[in-house]
Formats: C-alpha cells, sequence, structure tokens
C-alpha cells in the first residue's frame, strides 16, 4: 500500500510552469499594506499577515487559484496529520525516534511546491512536508525511525535525497549536485535545507562558498526554527543569518516560514534565478519548532510556555484557513472531506508501520560495497556458519 | 608506444590522462591541480588538454572537495579527487567516512559512489609537519571504503584505472617518497586483479609484509639479508582494504616466519590486524611470533628526525634477526 500525493503536487506543478518570475509579476489581486520593516524583523517577506490578510511585497508576489490554495492547505494539514502519527507511532512504541516539523508545514509545503519535476532536493531529517510535495511514500521516511532500515529509498525515484543526519553535510552533497548540473548544461536546480543550528558547520559555509565560486544552481533553504535542540538562536549568530549570504557573494532573503505562500514565491523567483544561471540564493525560513526537537527532547527545560505560544498565533496552516474562508476559495465540504482525508492518512500510516518487517540477519551485509569486499564475504559466511551451529538454525 | 620507463608520478599522470580520455564522467579536482598540475606534478598538463570542465580547481577546503564531490557522483559523475598531503585529508574525514562510505548501503544499494580520493602520503622527503603521515588504518577500519596503495609505476598506472572504474569509494594512497622512481609501464598489458597481494621476491626463510613506500625498503632488505645467506620473501599488499590475507598465508605456511613493515604507527596499525589473522590461519605453521615494524606511538618528528622514526635497513633487518632467532 501507498500514500500518495501525486494528485495535488501535480496540479501544483502544472500551474507552476506558467507562473512568472517575482521581477516580473503585475497581480493585482486585493492586498492590504505590508508593515514597515522594523529593526527587529528585518526585510522579512510575508505575503498573508498571521490573521490571514493578503499583502503586497515589493519584490514578492504570487497569483494561485482557489484550486491551487486549496492544494497547499490540504498539503499542509495532511503532513500535519502523518507527522502526529508519527508522534503517536513512537509514544506506542512502533518508532524509536521521531523528529516532528509541527509549526513548519508552510516553509517545507511552500518551498517544496515551487520545485519542478527535474529539481533535486537534499533534506536534513525533518523534511517531512517537502518528502509530501516530491510525492516519497511518506512511511518511506518511517523506516529509519523504526530501525529498520538506515534511510532506504532510492534517491533518483523522486528526486528527494536520503535524510542526513550529521548536520550539514548534504548542502555540500547539494552543491556538487547542482555543478554536476551546470556541467550538464541542464536547466533544473537542487533546493537544499538545512536548520540554524546547522548554519555554524563548516560544511554549510564551505557549500556557500564552493557554490558561489562556481555560480552553480542551488538554493539553500535555512529553516531558522529558533531552537537547535536546547541552544537559541543566539547561540549561533550575531547577524540574522540571511545576511550572511552577502559576504559569500550571493543574495540571502528572509522569509516569514509561517506563511506558505510567501514560501512559495521566495523559492519560486530563487530557483528560477539558479535556472537563469544567475547562482546560489540563500533563503532563511523564519519559522518555530512547535514540538520538541525528537521525541527523545524534554525542551519544558529551556524554553518557556509563553514563547510556544506566541507563536501558536502565527500558525500557517490557521492563517491559511481564514484567508480561504475569507475569500470563498474553499467550502465547508472542502475542510470536512479534509477531515476524513487526514484520518485514512493516519490509519494508513499506523497499518504500513506496524507491517513493516523487521529485515533478515544477513542484510546487514548488503550493499556495504557495489563490487564486493572479500572480508564482507568472509564475515559474512562465518556469521551464516555460526546461525545454523543452532539446533534448529538456518543459515540464511 | 605500450611499454614506457616511467616514474611512479608520470605513470599516475598517464593512468588520469587515459581515464579523461576514456570516461568523459571522470573529473579531476583539488588544490592547484589545474595550472600548476598539483604540487607534485601529477595532473601536469591535464587541464590543458581537457579544460577547466574537467580538471577542477577547488576552493582551499578539503571537506569542500569531498562533500561536492559525493553530490557530482549522485548527478552521474566519478569524481577523482586529490588531497594535497595526507595530513591534510583530515577536515574532510567526516564527510569521507560519515557520507561518501555509508551513502550506498544507506540508499539500500540503490546508489553508487564512484569516487577515487588520492592522498600522497608517508614521509622520508624532509617535510614540515602534517606532510609525512601515513594515515591508512584509519580509511581500512571503515566499511564501505577501499583502501589500496601502490609500490611501482606499472601499478600506479593500473590500480589507478581500476579504482577509477570501481563503483565504490576508494581511498588511493601513492607513496611519495617513491614519485621519483622509475619502473616500466606496459599500458597494453592485462592487468592484475586490484585487491590481489603480489610475491615481489620470493624466499624460504622468512615473509616480509609491507606496501607502498615500504616495499622497496622491504626488497633492500631481502637483497641485504641474502648476502648472509637468508633467504627472504616480500609481498607487496597493493591492496589494504580487502587485504589478501591468501597470499600472505600461502607465503607463510611455506616461510613460517612473518615480519610487517609499515611507516604508520604500530599501535592499531594494519600489522596488528595482519598479526591477529595470519596467527589465526597459520597457527601450527608458525616458528616464531608475527613481528611488526613502524611508526613509534608518537606525532610524526620533525624532519631531522625522521629516520629514526621510519623503518629503515637496520631496523627491519633487527626484526628478522630477531625473528629467525626464535
Amino acid at each position: 500500500m501507498t500514500v500518495e500525493s501525486t494528485a495535488a503536487r501535480k496540479t501544483t506543478r502544472r500551474s507552476s510552469g506558467t507562473k512568472r518570475t517575482a521581477s516580473a509579476s503585475t497581480s493585482t489581486t486585493k492586498k492590504a499594506t505590508a508593515k514597515p520593516a522594523t529593526a527587529s524583523e528585518p526585510e522579512l517577506v510575508q505575503l498573508l499577515t498571521p490573521e490571514g490578510e493578503r499583502v503586497q511585497h515589493p519584490d514578492y508576489d504570487i497569483d494561485l487559484s482557489a484550486e491551487e490554495l486549496r492544494g497547499l492547505y490540504r498539503d499542509m494539514v495532511l503532513t500535519r496529520r502523518f507527522d502526529a502519527e508519527a508522534t503517536a507511532l513512537q509514544r506506542q512504541g512502533e518508532l524509536g525516534l521521531w523528529a516532528s516539523l509541527l509549526g513548519q508545514e508552510a516553509a517545507q509545503i511552500g518551498s517544496g511546491r515551487a520545485l519542478r519535476d527535474d529539481d533535486y532536493v537534499f533534506p536534513t531529517y525533518r523534511e517531512h512536508g517537502v518528502a509530501w510535495c516530491r510525492g516519497v511514500d511518506p512511511t518511506n521516511l518511517l523506516g529509519m525511525f523504526r530501525g529498520v532500515n538506515n534511510g532506504g529509498w532510492d534517491p533518483s525515484t523522486n528526486n528527494f535525497h536520503l535524510y542526513t543526519i550529521v548536520l550539514g553535510s548534504q548542502t555540500l552533497h547539494a552543491t556538487g549536485y547542482a555543478m554536476g548540473i551546470a556541467k550538464d548544461g541542464a536547466d533544473s536546480a537542487v533546493l537544499a535545507y538545512f536548520g540554524d543550528g546547522a548554519s555554524s558547520q563548516g560544511d554549510v559555509n564551505e557549500a556557500f562558498v564552493f557554490s558561489a565560486v562556481y555560480n552553480a544552481p542551488v538554493v539553500f533553504f535555512c529553516q531558522n526554527n529558533q531552537w537547535a535542540i536546547s541552544e537559541p538562536i543566539e547561540k549561533q549568530t550575531r547577524v540574522p543569518l540571511y545576511q550572511r549570504a552577502r559576504g559569500f557573494g550571493f543574495p540571502g532573503v528572509r522569509v516569514d516560514g509561517n506563511d506558505v505562500l510567501a514560501c512559495l514565491a521566495v523559492t519560486r523567483s530563487a530557483l528560477e534565478r539558479a535556472r537563469r544561471g544567475e547562482g546560489p540564493t540563500l533563503i532563511e525560513a523564519f519559522t518555530y519548532r512547535m514540538a520538541a526537537h525528537t521525541t527523545s527532547d524534554d525542551p519544558t527545560r529551556y524554553r518557556r510556555d509563553a514563547e510556544r505560544e506566541a507563536w501558536e498565533a502565527k500558525d500557517p496552516i490557521l492563517r491559511l484557513k481564514a484567508y480561504m474562508e475569507n475569500e470563498g476559495h474553499a467550502d465547508a465540504a472542502f475542510f470536512e472531506e479534509l477531515e476524513a482525508e487526514s484520518e485514512t492518512l493516519g490509519k494508513q500510516v499506523r497499518e504500513v508501520v506496524r507491517a513493516m518487517p523487521v529485515p533478515e540477519h544477513m542484510a546487514m551485509f548488503d550493499h556495504t560495497y557495489a563490487d564486493g569486499h572479500a572480508l564482507v564475504d568472509e564475515e559474512r559466511a562465518q556469521y551464516a556458519a555460526y546461525q545454523a551451529s543452532f539446533e534448529g538454525g538456518e543459515a540464511e | 608506444m605500450a611499454v614506457q620507463k616511467l616514474p611512479l608520478a608520470k605513470a599516475l599522470n598517464e593512468s588520469l590522462r587515459k581515464a579523461l580520455e576514456t570516461d568523459p564522467k571522470v573529473v579531476i579536482m583539488g588544490l592547484d591541480v589545474g595550472k600548476l598540475g598539483g604540487v607534485f606534478r601529477i595532473t601536469d598538463g591535464l587541464q590543458k588538454d581537457f579544460g577547466e570542465d574537467r580538471v577542477v580547481d577547488t576552493p582551499l577546503a578539503e571537506s569542500g572537495i569531498v562533500g561536492t564531490a559525493i553530490g557530482l557522483a549522485l548527478r552521474g559523475y566519478r569524481p577523482v579527487v586529490e588531497i594535497q598531503f595526507d595530513g591534510f585529508v583530515f577536515p574532510a574525514y567526516d564527510q569521507i567516512v560519515t557520507q561518501l562510505a555509508k551513502m550506498r548501503a544507506r540508499s539500500l544499494g540503490t546508489v553508487k559512489m564512484p569516487v577515487v580520493i588520492r592522498i600522497p602520503y608517508g614521509g622520508g622527503i624532509g617535510a614540515v609537519e602534517h606532510h609525512s603521515e601515513s594515515p591508512e588504518s584509519l580509511f581500512a577500519h571503515v566499511a564501505g571504503l577501499k583502501v589500496v596503495t601502490p609500490a611501482n609505476s606499472s601499478d600506479a598506472y593500473w590500480m589507478l584505472q581500476q579504482a577509477i572504474q570501481s563503483d565504490d569509494p576508494v581511498i588511493f594512497f601513492e607513496p611519495k617518497r617513491r614519485y621519483w622512481d622509475k619502473g616500466e609501464v606496459d599500458t597494453e598489458a592485462i592487468p592484475g586483479e586490484l585487491h590481489k597481494a603480489r610475491v615481489a621476491r620470493e624466499g624460504t626463510d622468512l615473509t616480509l609484509v609491507a606496501y607502498g613506500p615500504m616495499v622497496k625498503t622491504c626488497l633492500e632488505v631481502a637483497a641485504a639479508a641474502a648476502e648472509e645467506g637468508k633467504s627472504i620473501e616480500v609481498v607487496d599488499l597493493r591492496s589494504i582494504s580487502p587485504l589478501d590475507f591468501d597470499t600472505i598465508q600461502a607465503s607463510v605456511e611455506k616461510t613460517r616466519r612473518l615480519v610487517v613493515v609499515h611507516e604508520a604507527p604500530v599501535f592499531f596499525g594494519s600489522g596488528a590486524e595482519i598479526a591477529a589473522r595470519i596467527t589465526e590461519r597459520c597457527f601450527y605453521h608458525l616458528e616464531a611470533p608475527v613481528l611488526r615494524v613502524g611508526g613509534y606511538h608518537a606525532p610524526y618528528p620533525p624532519a631531522r628526525l625522521e629516520e629514526e622514526y621510519l623503518p629503515g635497513l637496520d631496523r627491519v633487518l633487527d626484526a628478522v634477526d630477531r625473528s629467525l632467532a626464535y
């Protein structure tokens, strides 16, 4: 059984093919005036306020049909439902660990829906919403957390690389992949995810250097969710993260990470820029990790409830719902059907996870090498003989 | 011309040229590999002939070089990375161990990582610190990597060809102090297996196992010992992971004595693994415990002291004598 998000994905993709770039946009949908930027919130790109009001930005805009808006909403709701199910499965002992994306749905769906099929994504370990946008069967994401594999999918199937746990490493892989695209003369682009914690890693900074020097078609999408486990953003940087890009020689932009429209517009614009051969962009999606770092974490030891509550008012799903309801983009039936679809998804995920087979013992020797290795062969044979030595034991 | 007498460095250069000619997906990356031709001139002339897209001068960041090579491999390229010196590889160690080595297994066998990392290694050239180290065990210990090291020009040419053709990551250690030693290279020969050891000199009284720069040293030891009437067999391992224990075992079953020689520190070095496995395989054949000669458990010393640190003729002969005394 698979749980697919292909239908919605195709809808958004198709429309994205005809989208204008931000600079060429002349959209005139109703908007209020954007709040002036303040010193504490520098140049935050926002198209939808926390109250669900459409606002204008001089550099970025987006004009989506009601169907497209419903598609984004559906993506966020189903992603959140999947995430909640995974958290529950961890509590039930079905998963060893789970890293929740709660609160980051807009950042992930907005950026994920900006991609073309031929683009390539390098995620961290929390990009469940981006995986959804790529058409990855969400239950595939759970194998690693259940302990039945260490990755578990063919990255080329959906152009979605394996989850990467060691922070920042994948930004270099993304840059190398983008260098390969440029060598091939293709016009695909790469989207590399990382977080505020990883921004301190040498690899991320080296990825900035390499991508700038080679003008590689890569977009760095940093979800600044304010916390690296227990360490607040102040422990990582003295300047807003997006401003670092300037020192490396490419543009940086901070976007409201809880605004799916702004995330889509900004990422689409950066990807188009990369396709045109104008090099990398750093996007800092300003958001908040509403849940613990992982199910093993206890945020009550290091942060206050009041902070979380303030961010609850900026919820990415509620603001889009308010906007859609106000504008008549969705009726009650849509929300009811989506609720039912969410429950079906949760049930399917539960069933698939519980049925996930434990790998055969011998599988630990598999795939260590492509061309084989004498020692692996020897140890595999020794282990098989050892297993077979037990009464009723079998070699394989 | 099929057979040429080439310095080891030139054999590597010819091998890289052949790879660039044969496979358009081969890309050479590293510091100073372009116009300069590398600090040891291994890539001399290649950028001129194959262009900046194929022979790529990179920013000065080893993790970045290997990390982007991984990305290029995911895109279908076959990167051949040059790390300038042995002691400079550690900024890239995380990418090599954590990412490169494990990528295939993590993808359940769907991803290939045909990345070669060339590292000039070993001492004996009077260099400043970090330019003379032998970190091969630190890579051989990691599942997912293959580790090889040629000792002569012919192997340099062919083993590099085979490493580049491999779909697995290969750490290719080059014995920098032997770069200028000349040897015959037959570019039309049918090469032997990449991971098979070679009996470099036959003998009957004792087996010396070595690889890379120490093969020449051990051949000199065997020649010196022959003058004293001792018949020493020298096995050139060529590959450290996988390691051809069968060839060592066959030799030790004949000679009944084994001394392992490498420049790397003895403690937890490849000699320890060889001693353990050969003791297990040849327990009833051995007339003496397996002895090891190598570097000491101290940072690689200043150049003026390196001859004391490195295994030389006298220290290896001393171990030979101790083994024969049992």
